[in-house]
Protein backbone atom coordinates (compact mmCIF):
# COMPACT_ATOMS: atom_id res chain seq x y z
CA UNK A 1 0.00 0.00 0.00
CA UNK A 2 2.88 2.22 0.14
CA UNK A 3 2.58 2.99 -3.32
CA UNK A 4 -0.63 4.66 -2.77
CA UNK A 5 0.20 6.85 0.19
CA UNK A 6 3.93 7.58 -0.42
CA UNK A 7 2.17 10.76 -2.82
CA UNK A 8 0.40 11.67 -0.36
CA UNK A 9 3.01 12.85 1.53
CA UNK A 10 3.22 16.05 -0.23
CA UNK A 11 0.43 18.34 0.41
CA UNK A 12 0.35 19.45 -3.39
CA UNK A 13 -0.71 16.02 -4.40
CA UNK A 14 -3.02 16.37 -2.36
CA UNK A 15 -4.69 19.51 -2.97
CA UNK A 16 -4.07 18.38 -6.84
CA UNK A 17 -6.57 15.50 -6.11
CA UNK A 18 -8.45 17.27 -4.80
CA UNK A 19 -8.88 20.39 -7.75
CA UNK A 20 -9.10 17.26 -10.05
CA UNK A 21 -11.95 15.57 -7.88
CA UNK A 22 -13.95 18.75 -7.79
CA UNK A 23 -13.37 19.86 -11.27
CA UNK A 24 -14.16 16.43 -12.20
CA UNK A 25 -17.39 15.94 -10.96
CA UNK A 26 -18.94 19.64 -11.73
CA UNK A 27 -17.27 19.00 -15.77
CA UNK A 28 -19.10 15.68 -15.48
CA UNK A 29 -22.31 16.71 -14.29
CA UNK A 30 -22.38 19.86 -16.89
CA UNK A 31 -21.07 17.81 -19.80
CA UNK A 32 -24.15 15.18 -19.71
CA UNK A 33 -25.82 18.22 -21.18
CA UNK A 34 -22.76 19.24 -23.88
CA UNK A 35 -23.14 15.43 -25.10
CA UNK A 36 -26.71 15.32 -25.44
CA UNK A 37 -27.02 19.01 -26.61
CA UNK A 38 -24.35 18.20 -29.55
CA UNK A 39 -22.33 20.73 -27.62
CA UNK A 40 -19.02 19.50 -27.55
CA UNK A 41 -17.31 22.05 -30.33
CA UNK A 42 -19.10 25.19 -28.42
CA UNK A 43 -17.36 23.88 -25.05
CA UNK A 44 -13.68 23.42 -27.03
CA UNK A 45 -13.97 26.56 -28.60
CA UNK A 46 -15.42 28.42 -25.36
CA UNK A 47 -12.28 26.45 -23.28
CA UNK A 48 -9.77 28.28 -25.95
CA UNK A 49 -11.89 31.57 -26.06
CA UNK A 50 -10.55 32.58 -22.34
CA UNK A 51 -6.89 32.70 -23.60
CA UNK A 52 -6.88 36.04 -23.90
CA UNK A 53 -8.78 36.55 -20.25
CA UNK A 54 -6.11 34.25 -18.79
CA UNK A 55 -3.74 36.54 -20.49
CA UNK A 56 -4.80 39.71 -19.30
CA UNK A 57 -5.08 38.50 -16.25
CA UNK A 58 -1.54 37.36 -15.98
CA UNK A 59 0.01 40.26 -17.91
CA UNK A 60 -1.80 42.93 -15.07
CA UNK A 61 -1.75 40.88 -12.30
CA UNK A 62 2.40 40.18 -12.84
CA UNK A 63 1.77 36.76 -12.79
CA UNK A 64 -0.66 36.52 -9.51
CA UNK A 65 -3.46 34.18 -9.79
CA UNK A 66 -6.42 36.16 -8.38
CA UNK A 67 -6.67 38.56 -11.42
CA UNK A 68 -5.59 35.34 -13.65
CA UNK A 69 -9.08 34.22 -12.82
CA UNK A 70 -11.47 36.83 -12.86
CA UNK A 71 -10.37 38.05 -16.27
CA UNK A 72 -10.81 34.75 -16.97
CA UNK A 73 -14.21 34.14 -15.97
CA UNK A 74 -15.08 37.64 -16.87
CA UNK A 75 -13.60 36.60 -21.14
CA UNK A 76 -15.41 32.98 -20.65
CA UNK A 77 -19.05 34.53 -19.98
CA UNK A 78 -18.50 37.65 -22.51
CA UNK A 79 -17.21 34.64 -25.54
CA UNK A 80 -20.24 32.51 -24.40
CA UNK A 81 -22.74 35.31 -24.92
CA UNK A 82 -20.98 36.23 -27.84
CA UNK A 83 -21.14 33.02 -29.78
CA UNK A 84 -24.22 32.60 -28.74
CA UNK A 85 -25.41 35.95 -30.21
CA UNK A 86 -23.06 35.87 -33.24
CA UNK A 87 -24.77 32.15 -34.17
CA UNK A 88 -27.86 33.86 -33.71
CA UNK A 89 -27.86 36.69 -35.87
CA UNK A 90 -25.29 36.11 -39.00
CA UNK A 91 -26.19 34.15 -41.88
CA UNK A 92 -23.46 31.47 -40.84
CA UNK A 93 -24.09 28.30 -39.74
CA UNK A 94 -23.42 27.71 -36.19
CA UNK A 95 -19.85 25.67 -36.26
CA UNK A 96 -18.60 28.45 -38.56
CA UNK A 97 -19.34 31.54 -36.22
CA UNK A 98 -17.71 29.75 -33.62
CA UNK A 99 -14.75 28.54 -35.35
CA UNK A 100 -13.91 31.93 -36.01
CA UNK A 101 -14.64 33.45 -32.83
CA UNK A 102 -12.82 30.62 -31.13
CA UNK A 103 -9.51 30.67 -33.63
CA UNK A 104 -9.39 34.66 -33.08
CA UNK A 105 -9.71 34.88 -29.15
CA UNK A 106 -7.19 32.02 -28.88
CA UNK A 107 -4.55 33.90 -31.53
CA UNK A 108 -5.39 37.01 -29.27
CA UNK A 109 -4.28 35.18 -26.35
CA UNK A 110 -1.14 33.81 -27.69
CA UNK A 111 -0.24 37.43 -29.16
CA UNK A 112 -0.56 38.24 -25.77
CA UNK A 113 1.50 35.92 -23.91
CA UNK A 114 4.19 36.34 -26.55
CA UNK A 115 4.84 39.87 -25.42
CA UNK A 116 6.51 38.56 -22.69
CA UNK A 117 9.30 36.82 -23.98
CA UNK A 118 10.32 34.73 -20.61
CA UNK A 119 6.82 33.35 -19.61
CA UNK A 120 6.36 30.45 -21.97
CA UNK A 121 6.60 28.03 -19.23
CA UNK A 122 3.32 29.90 -17.83
CA UNK A 123 1.40 29.67 -21.47
CA UNK A 124 2.34 26.01 -21.08
CA UNK A 125 0.64 26.21 -17.42
CA UNK A 126 -2.65 28.19 -19.25
CA UNK A 127 -2.30 25.57 -22.21
CA UNK A 128 -1.91 22.01 -20.56
CA UNK A 129 -2.60 22.86 -16.80
CA UNK A 130 -0.54 22.65 -13.84
CA UNK A 131 -2.77 21.16 -11.33
CA UNK A 132 0.04 20.25 -8.67
CA UNK A 133 0.62 24.13 -8.28
CA UNK A 134 -3.30 24.61 -6.66
CA UNK A 135 -2.34 26.73 -4.19
CA UNK A 136 -4.94 26.67 -0.92
CA UNK A 137 -7.09 29.55 -2.73
CA UNK A 138 -7.50 28.10 -5.62
CA UNK A 139 -8.88 25.04 -3.93
CA UNK A 140 -11.66 27.09 -2.15
CA UNK A 141 -12.60 29.02 -5.32
CA UNK A 142 -12.37 26.35 -7.09
CA UNK A 143 -14.72 24.33 -4.41
CA UNK A 144 -16.91 27.75 -3.95
CA UNK A 145 -17.98 27.62 -7.73
CA UNK A 146 -18.47 23.75 -7.97
CA UNK A 147 -20.79 23.55 -5.49
CA UNK A 148 -22.38 26.87 -6.83
CA UNK A 149 -22.70 24.82 -10.12
CA UNK A 150 -24.15 21.94 -9.04
CA UNK A 151 -26.74 23.47 -6.81
CA UNK A 152 -27.90 25.26 -9.97
CA UNK A 153 -27.72 22.29 -12.16
CA UNK A 154 -30.00 20.50 -9.19
CA UNK A 155 -32.51 23.52 -9.09
CA UNK A 156 -33.11 23.32 -12.51
CA UNK A 157 -32.71 19.44 -13.56
CA UNK A 158 -36.14 19.10 -15.17
CA UNK A 159 -36.27 22.17 -16.83
CA UNK A 160 -32.92 21.88 -18.24
CA UNK A 161 -34.05 18.33 -19.17
CA UNK A 162 -37.44 19.11 -20.80
CA UNK A 163 -35.43 22.30 -23.33
CA UNK A 164 -32.74 19.55 -24.21
CA UNK A 165 -34.69 16.84 -24.82
CA UNK A 166 -37.80 19.03 -26.23
CA UNK A 167 -37.86 22.91 -27.41
CA UNK A 168 -41.55 22.74 -29.03
CA UNK A 169 -42.53 21.82 -25.32
CA UNK A 170 -40.69 24.15 -23.90
CA UNK A 171 -42.23 26.95 -25.93
CA UNK A 172 -45.74 25.55 -25.27
CA UNK A 173 -45.13 25.17 -21.33
CA UNK A 174 -43.75 29.33 -21.33
CA UNK A 175 -41.08 27.98 -19.99
CA UNK A 176 -37.86 30.67 -20.09
CA UNK A 177 -36.51 29.35 -23.27
CA UNK A 178 -33.80 31.59 -24.00
CA UNK A 179 -32.75 32.67 -19.94
CA UNK A 180 -32.63 28.61 -19.45
CA UNK A 181 -29.99 28.46 -22.24
CA UNK A 182 -27.90 31.37 -21.53
CA UNK A 183 -27.69 30.07 -17.64
CA UNK A 184 -26.80 26.72 -19.25
CA UNK A 185 -24.10 27.72 -21.16
CA UNK A 186 -22.47 30.60 -18.17
CA UNK A 187 -22.37 26.82 -16.25
CA UNK A 188 -20.35 25.66 -19.00
CA UNK A 189 -18.36 29.22 -19.62
CA UNK A 190 -17.72 29.06 -15.54
CA UNK A 191 -16.78 25.26 -14.66
CA UNK A 192 -14.13 25.91 -17.68
CA UNK A 193 -12.60 29.09 -15.97
CA UNK A 194 -12.90 26.82 -12.59
CA UNK A 195 -11.42 23.60 -14.66
CA UNK A 196 -8.46 25.77 -16.09
CA UNK A 197 -5.77 24.69 -14.26
CA UNK A 198 -6.35 21.53 -13.80
CA UNK A 199 -6.48 20.30 -17.41
CA UNK A 200 -5.13 23.50 -19.13
CA UNK A 201 -7.35 25.49 -22.36
CA UNK A 202 -6.43 23.09 -24.78
CA UNK A 203 -7.59 19.85 -23.12
CA UNK A 204 -10.77 21.17 -21.43
CA UNK A 205 -13.33 19.77 -23.58
CA UNK A 206 -11.49 15.93 -22.45
CA UNK A 207 -13.46 16.38 -19.08
CA UNK A 208 -16.81 18.01 -20.45
CA UNK A 209 -17.71 15.25 -23.17
CA UNK A 210 -15.50 12.16 -22.72
CA UNK A 211 -16.67 10.90 -19.14
CA UNK A 212 -20.40 11.79 -20.36
CA UNK A 213 -20.03 10.10 -22.91
CA UNK A 214 -18.60 6.95 -21.45
CA UNK A 215 -21.98 7.09 -19.24
CA UNK A 216 -24.59 7.90 -22.06
CA UNK A 217 -23.09 4.23 -23.25
CA UNK A 218 -23.55 2.40 -19.77
CA UNK A 219 -26.50 4.15 -18.81
CA UNK A 220 -30.54 5.25 -20.46
CA UNK A 221 -31.17 7.62 -17.32
CA UNK A 222 -30.32 11.62 -17.07
CA UNK A 223 -29.98 10.74 -13.34
CA UNK A 224 -27.72 7.66 -13.52
CA UNK A 225 -25.77 9.17 -16.93
CA UNK A 226 -24.69 12.24 -14.64
CA UNK A 227 -23.95 10.12 -11.48
CA UNK A 228 -21.53 7.65 -13.68
CA UNK A 229 -19.81 10.64 -15.50
CA UNK A 230 -19.03 12.11 -12.05
CA UNK A 231 -17.51 8.31 -11.05
CA UNK A 232 -15.80 8.09 -14.50
CA UNK A 233 -14.29 11.52 -13.61
CA UNK A 234 -13.22 11.39 -10.12
CA UNK A 235 -11.75 7.79 -10.80
CA UNK A 236 -9.81 9.39 -13.68
CA UNK A 237 -8.55 12.67 -11.92
CA UNK A 238 -6.90 10.53 -8.91
CA UNK A 239 -5.68 8.15 -11.25
CA UNK A 240 -4.04 10.47 -13.71
CA UNK A 241 -1.98 12.04 -11.25
CA UNK A 242 -0.91 8.58 -9.73
CA UNK A 243 0.41 8.14 -13.05
CA UNK A 244 1.61 11.72 -13.50
CA UNK A 245 3.48 11.02 -10.41
CA UNK A 246 4.84 7.53 -10.97
CA UNK A 247 5.78 7.77 -14.54
CA UNK A 248 6.52 11.76 -14.28
CA UNK A 249 3.89 12.48 -17.20
CA UNK A 250 2.32 15.90 -17.58
CA UNK A 251 -1.32 16.01 -14.97
CA UNK A 252 -3.49 17.39 -17.41
CA UNK A 253 -2.68 14.74 -19.74
CA UNK A 254 -2.82 12.05 -17.66
CA UNK A 255 -5.93 12.15 -15.89
CA UNK A 256 -7.14 13.14 -19.86
CA UNK A 257 -5.62 10.13 -20.90
CA UNK A 258 -7.00 7.73 -17.75
CA UNK A 259 -10.74 9.24 -19.24
CA UNK A 260 -9.97 8.23 -22.67
CA UNK A 261 -9.03 4.76 -21.69
CA UNK A 262 -12.07 4.77 -19.41
CA UNK A 263 -14.41 5.64 -22.06
CA UNK A 264 -12.30 3.31 -24.80
CA UNK A 265 -12.91 0.26 -22.49
CA UNK A 266 -16.42 1.13 -21.70
CA UNK A 267 -17.22 1.31 -25.64
CA UNK A 268 -15.79 -2.22 -26.27
CA UNK A 269 -17.45 -3.14 -23.62
CA UNK A 270 -20.79 -2.67 -24.35
CA UNK A 271 -19.93 -3.47 -27.93
CA UNK A 272 -19.29 -6.92 -27.52
CA UNK A 273 -21.87 -7.34 -25.11
CA UNK A 274 -24.39 -5.08 -27.24
CA UNK A 275 -23.51 -7.85 -30.03
CA UNK A 276 -23.99 -11.01 -27.36
CA UNK A 277 -27.65 -10.10 -26.88
CA UNK A 278 -28.52 -8.91 -30.37
CA UNK A 279 -28.04 -12.24 -31.43
CA UNK A 280 -30.99 -13.26 -28.92
CA UNK A 281 -34.15 -12.16 -30.18
CA UNK A 282 -35.09 -8.76 -29.73
CA UNK A 283 -38.27 -7.43 -27.19
CA UNK A 284 -37.39 -8.02 -23.93
CA UNK A 285 -35.98 -5.20 -21.40
CA UNK B 1 -59.32 -5.78 -30.83
CA UNK B 2 -59.26 -3.23 -28.75
CA UNK B 3 -57.33 -4.00 -25.28
CA UNK B 4 -56.46 -0.63 -23.78
CA UNK B 5 -57.87 0.36 -20.41
CA UNK B 6 -60.60 2.62 -20.35
CA UNK B 7 -60.07 4.76 -17.47
CA UNK B 8 -62.35 7.66 -15.54
CA UNK B 9 -61.06 10.81 -16.05
CA UNK B 10 -61.38 12.32 -12.73
CA UNK B 11 -57.86 14.39 -13.18
CA UNK B 12 -58.68 15.84 -16.61
CA UNK B 13 -61.58 17.95 -15.96
CA UNK B 14 -61.36 21.51 -17.72
CA UNK B 15 -60.94 24.89 -16.50
CA UNK B 16 -58.11 23.97 -14.55
CA UNK B 17 -56.04 26.87 -15.17
CA UNK B 18 -56.11 30.64 -14.38
CA UNK B 19 -56.79 33.29 -16.80
CA UNK B 20 -59.87 31.01 -18.79
CA UNK B 21 -62.35 33.47 -19.23
CA UNK B 22 -65.52 32.15 -18.77
CA UNK B 23 -68.26 32.50 -21.39
CA UNK B 24 -65.39 32.42 -24.14
CA UNK B 25 -64.89 29.56 -26.37
CA UNK B 26 -61.71 27.30 -26.32
CA UNK B 27 -60.50 28.53 -29.33
CA UNK B 28 -61.40 31.55 -31.53
CA UNK B 29 -59.20 32.32 -34.49
CA UNK B 30 -60.51 35.31 -36.28
CA UNK B 31 -59.36 36.91 -40.00
CA UNK B 32 -55.37 35.30 -39.83
CA UNK B 33 -53.03 35.93 -42.05
CA UNK B 34 -49.44 35.28 -42.76
CA UNK B 35 -47.04 35.48 -45.44
CA UNK B 36 -43.84 33.99 -45.76
CA UNK B 37 -40.53 34.53 -47.75
CA UNK B 38 -41.89 32.06 -50.73
CA UNK B 39 -46.17 33.42 -50.59
CA UNK B 40 -48.41 33.48 -48.92
CA UNK B 41 -49.41 30.71 -46.15
CA UNK B 42 -52.63 31.53 -44.76
CA UNK B 43 -55.54 34.33 -45.77
CA UNK B 44 -58.25 35.13 -44.18
CA UNK B 45 -59.11 32.37 -41.84
CA UNK B 46 -61.94 32.35 -39.11
CA UNK B 47 -63.45 29.89 -36.84
CA UNK B 48 -64.11 28.59 -33.36
CA UNK B 49 -63.75 25.46 -32.00
CA UNK B 50 -66.49 24.26 -29.07
CA UNK B 51 -65.08 22.68 -25.66
CA UNK B 52 -64.73 19.17 -26.63
CA UNK B 53 -65.00 19.34 -29.92
CA UNK B 54 -62.37 17.13 -32.19
CA UNK B 55 -61.65 18.66 -35.49
CA UNK B 56 -59.87 17.54 -38.51
CA UNK B 57 -57.95 19.39 -40.60
CA UNK B 58 -57.29 18.40 -44.06
CA UNK B 59 -55.60 19.86 -47.28
CA UNK B 60 -52.74 19.25 -49.54
CA UNK B 61 -49.20 19.57 -48.73
CA UNK B 62 -47.92 23.50 -47.90
CA UNK B 63 -51.48 24.39 -47.50
CA UNK B 64 -50.44 25.83 -44.17
CA UNK B 65 -51.76 23.68 -41.98
CA UNK B 66 -48.65 23.30 -39.80
CA UNK B 67 -48.40 26.93 -40.29
CA UNK B 68 -51.91 27.33 -38.83
CA UNK B 69 -50.86 24.56 -35.47
CA UNK B 70 -48.37 26.66 -34.74
CA UNK B 71 -50.17 30.22 -34.95
CA UNK B 72 -52.47 28.39 -32.24
CA UNK B 73 -49.63 27.06 -30.15
CA UNK B 74 -48.83 30.66 -29.62
CA UNK B 75 -45.29 29.63 -31.11
CA UNK B 76 -45.67 31.70 -34.41
CA UNK B 77 -47.10 35.37 -34.54
CA UNK B 78 -49.72 36.00 -37.67
CA UNK B 79 -49.11 39.16 -39.97
CA UNK B 80 -52.58 40.24 -38.96
CA UNK B 81 -55.75 38.71 -37.38
CA UNK B 82 -56.30 37.24 -33.63
CA UNK B 83 -56.04 33.92 -32.17
CA UNK B 84 -57.53 33.59 -28.92
CA UNK B 85 -57.57 30.57 -26.44
CA UNK B 86 -60.45 31.22 -23.51
CA UNK B 87 -60.74 34.96 -24.39
CA UNK B 88 -57.07 35.18 -24.18
CA UNK B 89 -53.89 35.63 -26.54
CA UNK B 90 -52.51 31.86 -26.83
CA UNK B 91 -49.00 32.34 -25.82
CA UNK B 92 -50.10 33.05 -22.03
CA UNK B 93 -51.39 29.68 -21.87
CA UNK B 94 -50.03 26.32 -21.00
CA UNK B 95 -53.24 24.48 -21.57
CA UNK B 96 -52.25 23.85 -25.04
CA UNK B 97 -50.13 20.88 -26.24
CA UNK B 98 -48.98 20.48 -29.76
CA UNK B 99 -47.13 17.41 -31.40
CA UNK B 100 -45.40 18.56 -34.37
CA UNK B 101 -45.36 16.78 -37.32
CA UNK B 102 -41.80 15.44 -37.84
CA UNK B 103 -40.59 15.44 -34.34
CA UNK B 104 -37.26 15.62 -34.31
CA UNK B 105 -36.40 14.40 -30.38
CA UNK B 106 -33.26 12.82 -29.91
CA UNK B 107 -35.19 9.25 -29.66
CA UNK B 108 -32.10 7.77 -27.58
CA UNK B 109 -32.31 10.70 -25.35
CA UNK B 110 -31.90 8.91 -22.02
CA UNK B 111 -35.11 9.20 -20.92
CA UNK B 112 -38.49 6.70 -19.63
CA UNK B 113 -41.95 6.82 -21.29
CA UNK B 114 -42.54 7.79 -17.43
CA UNK B 115 -39.86 10.69 -17.87
CA UNK B 116 -40.98 11.94 -21.08
CA UNK B 117 -44.79 11.78 -19.38
CA UNK B 118 -43.52 14.00 -16.11
CA UNK B 119 -41.68 16.53 -18.99
CA UNK B 120 -45.69 17.38 -19.11
CA UNK B 121 -45.75 18.72 -15.70
CA UNK B 122 -42.63 20.67 -15.35
CA UNK B 123 -44.44 23.85 -15.38
CA UNK B 124 -47.53 22.68 -12.89
CA UNK B 125 -44.60 21.12 -10.91
CA UNK B 126 -42.80 24.72 -10.81
CA UNK B 127 -39.41 26.11 -10.33
CA UNK B 128 -37.02 24.72 -7.50
CA UNK B 129 -39.76 21.79 -6.59
CA UNK B 130 -39.55 18.21 -7.47
CA UNK B 131 -42.83 16.09 -8.62
CA UNK B 132 -45.14 15.12 -5.24
CA UNK B 133 -47.07 11.73 -5.18
CA UNK B 134 -49.65 14.09 -7.16
CA UNK B 135 -48.14 14.27 -9.62
CA UNK B 136 -46.76 11.06 -10.04
CA UNK B 137 -50.54 9.91 -9.86
CA UNK B 138 -51.12 11.73 -12.33
CA UNK B 139 -48.80 10.32 -14.56
CA UNK B 140 -50.08 6.86 -13.74
CA UNK B 141 -53.07 7.69 -14.91
CA UNK B 142 -52.30 9.85 -18.13
CA UNK B 143 -50.20 6.63 -18.68
CA UNK B 144 -53.30 3.73 -18.28
CA UNK B 145 -55.54 5.99 -20.39
CA UNK B 146 -53.03 5.37 -23.49
CA UNK B 147 -52.53 2.06 -22.59
CA UNK B 148 -48.30 2.57 -22.01
CA UNK B 149 -48.43 1.53 -18.03
CA UNK B 150 -46.01 -1.79 -18.74
CA UNK B 151 -44.01 0.58 -20.92
CA UNK B 152 -43.43 3.41 -18.43
CA UNK B 153 -39.80 2.03 -17.24
CA UNK B 154 -38.59 1.41 -20.74
CA UNK B 155 -35.99 3.94 -22.76
CA UNK B 156 -38.02 5.80 -25.21
CA UNK B 157 -36.20 4.37 -28.27
CA UNK B 158 -37.84 0.63 -27.34
CA UNK B 159 -41.52 2.12 -27.81
CA UNK B 160 -43.00 1.52 -32.06
CA UNK B 161 -43.67 4.62 -33.64
CA UNK B 162 -47.49 4.40 -32.25
CA UNK B 163 -46.22 3.91 -29.14
CA UNK B 164 -44.34 6.89 -29.27
CA UNK B 165 -47.21 9.02 -30.28
CA UNK B 166 -49.35 7.57 -27.43
CA UNK B 167 -46.73 8.68 -24.98
CA UNK B 168 -46.87 12.61 -26.79
CA UNK B 169 -51.18 11.89 -25.58
CA UNK B 170 -50.41 11.04 -22.16
CA UNK B 171 -47.62 13.62 -21.95
CA UNK B 172 -50.44 16.05 -23.20
CA UNK B 173 -52.71 15.14 -20.53
CA UNK B 174 -50.33 15.40 -17.77
CA UNK B 175 -49.89 18.73 -18.96
CA UNK B 176 -53.76 19.27 -18.53
CA UNK B 177 -53.64 20.25 -21.84
CA UNK B 178 -57.38 21.27 -23.19
CA UNK B 179 -56.21 21.63 -26.41
CA UNK B 180 -54.39 19.27 -27.98
CA UNK B 181 -52.86 20.23 -31.77
CA UNK B 182 -51.74 17.10 -33.18
CA UNK B 183 -49.83 17.69 -36.88
CA UNK B 184 -50.56 14.04 -39.12
CA UNK B 185 -49.94 12.05 -36.03
CA UNK B 186 -50.82 9.26 -37.84
CA UNK B 187 -48.25 9.18 -41.41
CA UNK B 188 -46.38 6.45 -41.32
CA UNK B 189 -48.36 4.85 -39.32
CA UNK B 190 -50.44 0.69 -39.67
CA UNK B 191 -54.13 0.76 -39.65
CA UNK B 192 -53.91 -1.41 -36.04
CA UNK B 193 -51.66 1.47 -34.54
CA UNK B 194 -53.81 4.25 -36.29
CA UNK B 195 -56.72 2.28 -35.12
CA UNK B 196 -55.77 2.50 -31.62
CA UNK B 197 -54.37 5.88 -31.41
CA UNK B 198 -58.35 6.64 -32.63
CA UNK B 199 -59.74 4.97 -29.71
CA UNK B 200 -57.31 6.57 -26.84
CA UNK B 201 -58.77 9.72 -28.56
CA UNK B 202 -62.21 8.73 -28.30
CA UNK B 203 -61.49 7.99 -24.83
CA UNK B 204 -60.81 11.02 -24.23
CA UNK B 205 -63.98 12.36 -25.17
CA UNK B 206 -65.72 12.42 -22.14
CA UNK B 207 -62.85 14.27 -20.36
CA UNK B 208 -63.74 17.50 -22.34
CA UNK B 209 -60.29 17.76 -24.71
CA UNK B 210 -60.35 19.54 -27.56
CA UNK B 211 -58.44 18.38 -30.44
CA UNK B 212 -57.28 19.43 -33.80
CA UNK B 213 -55.86 17.01 -35.77
CA UNK B 214 -54.24 17.41 -39.25
CA UNK B 215 -54.61 14.08 -41.98
CA UNK B 216 -54.37 12.99 -45.02
CA UNK B 217 -57.25 10.53 -45.23
CA UNK B 218 -60.22 12.15 -45.50
CA UNK B 219 -62.26 8.99 -44.96
CA UNK B 220 -60.88 8.81 -41.76
CA UNK B 221 -61.39 12.33 -41.26
CA UNK B 222 -64.76 11.68 -41.93
CA UNK B 223 -65.69 8.67 -39.89
CA UNK B 224 -63.37 9.90 -36.69
CA UNK B 225 -63.87 13.34 -36.19
CA UNK B 226 -67.20 16.18 -35.11
CA UNK B 227 -66.76 17.92 -37.56
CA UNK B 228 -63.74 18.36 -40.76
CA UNK B 229 -61.87 21.47 -42.16
CA UNK B 230 -60.67 21.47 -45.80
CA UNK B 231 -57.96 23.89 -45.80
CA UNK B 232 -55.61 25.33 -48.70
CA UNK B 233 -54.24 28.56 -47.71
CA UNK B 234 -57.71 30.18 -47.11
CA UNK B 235 -60.62 28.30 -45.80
CA UNK B 236 -62.14 26.17 -48.35
CA UNK B 237 -64.90 24.54 -45.96
CA UNK B 238 -65.76 23.81 -42.30
CA UNK B 239 -68.72 21.81 -40.87
CA UNK B 240 -70.12 18.12 -41.14
CA UNK B 241 -67.53 15.91 -43.73
CA UNK B 242 -70.79 15.50 -46.06
CA UNK B 243 -71.43 19.16 -46.21
CA UNK B 244 -67.33 20.18 -46.68
CA UNK B 245 -66.31 17.13 -48.76
CA UNK B 246 -67.61 18.24 -51.94
CA UNK B 247 -66.63 17.74 -54.90
CA UNK B 248 -66.75 21.57 -55.80
CA UNK B 249 -64.97 22.28 -52.23
CA UNK B 250 -62.35 19.29 -53.22
CA UNK B 251 -61.38 20.43 -56.23
CA UNK B 252 -61.04 23.90 -54.91
CA UNK B 253 -58.44 22.57 -52.33
CA UNK B 254 -56.67 19.82 -54.27
CA UNK B 255 -57.13 21.05 -57.92
CA UNK B 256 -56.20 18.16 -60.32
CA UNK B 257 -54.41 15.98 -57.36
CA UNK B 258 -57.50 14.53 -56.46
CA UNK B 259 -60.21 11.70 -57.58
CA UNK B 260 -63.98 12.21 -56.33
CA UNK B 261 -66.21 9.30 -57.76
CA UNK B 262 -69.49 10.35 -57.09
CA UNK B 263 -71.51 7.51 -55.48
CA UNK B 264 -75.18 8.28 -55.92
CA UNK B 265 -76.30 11.01 -53.66
CA UNK B 266 -74.28 13.33 -51.56
CA UNK B 267 -72.01 10.56 -50.77
CA UNK B 268 -68.54 10.85 -52.08
CA UNK B 269 -65.82 8.06 -52.64
CA UNK B 270 -62.40 10.42 -52.31
CA UNK B 271 -58.80 9.37 -52.38
CA UNK B 272 -56.15 11.97 -51.74
CA UNK B 273 -54.02 10.71 -54.38
CA UNK B 274 -51.38 13.13 -54.01
CA UNK B 275 -49.85 12.31 -50.54
CA UNK B 276 -50.24 9.09 -49.38
CA UNK B 277 -49.01 7.86 -45.93
CA UNK B 278 -45.58 8.71 -45.18
CA UNK B 279 -46.04 12.47 -46.19
CA UNK B 280 -43.84 15.08 -47.87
Amino acid sequence: MDWLLTPLEYSFMVRGMLAAVIVGVVCAVLGTYVVLRGMAFFGDALAHAVLPGVAAGYLIGGGARGPVFWWAMATALLSAFGIGAVSRSARLKEDTSIGIIFAGMFALGVALISMVRNYTADLTHFLFGDVLGVSNTDLVLTAAFGVLILLVVLAFYKEFMVISFDPTLAATLRLPIRWLDYLLIALIAISIVVSLQTVGVTLMVAMLITPAAAASLLTRRLSRMMLIAALIAIFSGITGLYLSYYLNLASGSAIVLTCTAVFALTWGFTNLTRRKTSARPAGNL
Amino acid sequence: MNSLPQTTPAAFTPGRHPGHLAGEPILRVQRLNLAYEGGLALRDVSFELITGERMAVVGPNGAGKSTLFKIIAGLLKPDSGKVSVFGADPSGHICISYLPQHNHVDWNFPVTVNDVVMMGRARKIGFFRWPAASDREIVNRALRTVGLSVYAQRQISQLSGGQQQRMFIARALAQEADLMLMDEPITGLDTPSQEELFSVLDSLKDEMVTVMFALHDLKLAASHFDRVMLLNHRLVGIGEPSSVFTKEHLSQAYGDRIQVLENGHNVSMIDDACCGDGGE
